[in-house]
């Protein structure tokens, strides 16, 4: 847990550090602290599921340090009158940071060009990685498409804006107020432009959305960005997409089995692979606990919560 | 003529139109210099190599110098002008394309997008041993631009997209511009979280970026360099970053290139880069078209495209 966010939880509330017990002592925890249990902050790998929702038969509220929800069973929450919050807006802006950066490293290869004069090569006069065949690929212009225009889609679209890119998307309805072009389809999508961004909500809709057919559409000069979820992409069709060169390279951040990264990535120099940072600057961290706390201290004193989900 | 290293499309065009002899793959250049003084007429140079006074001289029926870059410190103008030898360079084309590495380079520097995929591909992530990473907001981080030109400008629109305060320094102020000006480099430093480098490298601006602004910008400042090396006192920059006095840089020039000072490898707050501000495919052949075209137009006596001198 953000160190922060643990000293505050400590010092105002009776704190159970979960992710401390060897995972067989779980049901045995939970079970002898389940009647002063009244509270869970969770986050975007570890959430609340039905299972543990049942064991904690006190369990007011589920305030997770995310903006995602998709590990908390929510209709189980709306059963037991179980209020719900997640720390929405104050991470938007270093997500769609990072989407941005995602794109920029993977086609102008930053990290392997950094490798490459680090590991005295370009002094040598190797110059492998800047002569032809070059495959660094320019960003300006060149058109992107969203998956998903909530907060972090909106904002990652007037950064790419700012690049020269013309703006596509798909989401489940079409947004009025938006002038972007609007796909009813993410095939379609995918068709039609060279970059394509996840960065929907997780939900049993969106799962696998990026599949076979959406990879094959984007094509072998496309590349794919995740700042969604692991779960947004078919993970092995990615993989064998990206071996077979039947994708020109991918920017991710999460994956389907976090921490597990599909070990023939890892050897690729045409993908760049982040451990799930989206949000994870010190300004971001420190907002979203404040959050987190401020929906606890909100529930605890019966006020009205700040961001509530249910 | 040309000097390397060189993009073998370029290679390519020239010679299918001109006779082409490239320097660096003569054995000893002051004899092949002096027994081609009489048939070379033109010189294609880069960011690395270009036509200095010495090599003026040795070329009486130099006619033009068409370099593949838009920076032209490495050619003497001056001695171009008084012997009335044209220069050409390549600008506009690339201009995007440096804007995007600027702005690559300040996320990269402040996300630590490197470090972060090096401990994925450890297998660090993956054992479950801790990231204690110092990463930072890229967003509302107020960016100072050293040269308000092309490139500058395009740095500065994309940095707005971010919602950053854009302030800059430039011999003189802009009218009609919106961004905060600064009458001094150190001042711009004191002012900003990110200093970006993007003037062009003349005798005034030579190692702008000396101890008095790296001080200025200070331990949580970082420095962006897509101009040219000498821009930067690179020895002050190297134990400013080795000792904290500075956040961090993002350089994608040295001083003499391609040997990058070692002290910097072993830093993780900084991303080094090979000289690839314009090194896509398609900037790259939209150079080398200009230097054709330059050349084509040269010699075939109508305008040039894209002159300097």
């Amino acid at each position: 847990m953000y160190s922060y966010l643990e000293q505050e939880l400590q010092s105002r509330f009776n704190l159970f550090k979960l992710w401390q017990q060897p995972p067989s002592k779980i049901p045995e925890f939970l079970k002898s602290n389940q009647r002063t249990i009244k509270a869970v902050v969770s986050n975007a790998r570890v959430g609340a599921d039905a299972q543990l929702i049942d064991s904690l038969p006190n369990l007011e509220i589920v305030a997770s340090f995310s903006v995602g929800f998709d590990k908390i069973d929510l209709k189980r929450c709306e059963e037991k009158g179980i209020r719900v919050t997640n720390t929405p807006d104050v991470l938007t802006d270093d997500v769609a940071d990072l989407g941005i950066a995602l794109i920029l490293a993977v086609l102008r290869k930053i990290c392997p060009c950094d490798g490459f004069v680090r590991s005295g090569k370009w002094k040598d006069g190797d110059f492998g990685i800047v002569t032809f065949p070059c495959f660094l690929l320019q960003f300006s212009s060149k058109p992107v498409g969203i998956v998903g225009l909530g907060r972090i889609g909106s904002a990652i679209a007037k950064r790419a804006q700012a690049f020269g890119c013309s703006i596509s998307y798909h989401s489940r309805t079409q947004k009025p107020l938006k002038h972007y072009k609007y796909y009813d389809n993410i095939v379609d999508l995918a068709k039609n432009c060279s970059i394509l961004v996840v960065a929907c909500s997780l939900t049993d809709e969106t799962r696998h959305i990026v599949n076979r057919e959406v990879i094959d559409a984007l094509g072998p000069r496309g590349i794919l960005i995740n700042v969604g979820r692991g779960a947004h992409v078919d993970e092995p069709e990615l993989v064998s997409a990206l071996l077979e060169g039947r994708l020109a390279g991918a920017g991710l951040d999460v994956y389907e089995d976090e921490p597990e990264v599909p070990d023939p990535l890892l050897r690729l120099d045409n993908v760049l692979l982040l451990p799930h940072v989206g949000s994870d600057t010190v300004e971001t961290c420190n907002s979203m606990a404040d959050l987190v706390l401020a929906n606890l201290e909100a529930h605890f004193n019966s006020r009205p919560l700040p961001t509530p989900v249910i | 003529m040309t000097c390397p290293p060189v993009h073998p499309y370029l290679v390519e065009a020239l010679e299918k139109r001109f006779t082409l002899h490239k320097l660096d793959s003569v054995p000893d250049k002051a004899q092949f210099l002096s027994s081609h003084r009489d048939s070379i007429r033109a010189v294609v140079g880069n960011a690395a190599a270009g036509a200095d006074a010495e090599l003026i001289d040795q070329l009486p029926k130099l006619e033009i110098v068409s370099s593949y870059s838009v920076g032209l410190d490495k050619i003497d103008l001056a001695k171009c002008k008084e012997k009335g030898i044209r220069v050409t360079n390549t600008p506009d084309v690339l201009t995007d394309d440096v804007a995007d590495l600027a702005l690559g380079l300040m996320l990269a520097v402040l996300r630590r997008l490197c470090e972060s995929d090096r401990y994925v591909r450890s297998g660090l992530w993956k054992k479950g041993v801790g990231f204690n990473l110092f990463l930072l907001q890229f967003s509302g981080k107020t960016v100072g631009i050293i040269g308000l030109g092309r490139i500058g400008m395009a740095i500065a629109q994309r940095a707005e997209a971010f919602s950053c305060p854009i302030s800059y320094f430039s011999r003189s102020q802009k009218p009609g511009i919106n961004y905060k000006y600064h009458p001094s480099v150190v001042d711009l430093a004191a002012n900003c979280d990110i200093l970006v480098v993007a003037c062009a490298l003349t005798p005034e601006t030579r190692h702008i970026i000396n101890r008095e602004v790296i001080d200025a910008l200070g331990p949580k400042g970082v420095l962006i360099n897509i101009g040219r090396g000498p821009h930067v006192d690179e020895a002050e920059l190297v134990s400013a970053l080795v000792e904290g006095r500075l956040g961090g840089a993002g350089l994608d020039v040295f001083q003499d290139e391609p040997n990058v000072p070692e002290e910097l490898f072993k830093l993780e707050n900084v991303v080094l880069l090979p000289h690839v501000g314009s090194g896509t495919v398609e900037t790259r052949q939209a150079m080398a078209d200009l230097v054709v075209g330059n050349l084509e137009a040269h010699f075939l006596n109508k305008p040039l495209l894209t002159p300097v001198v």
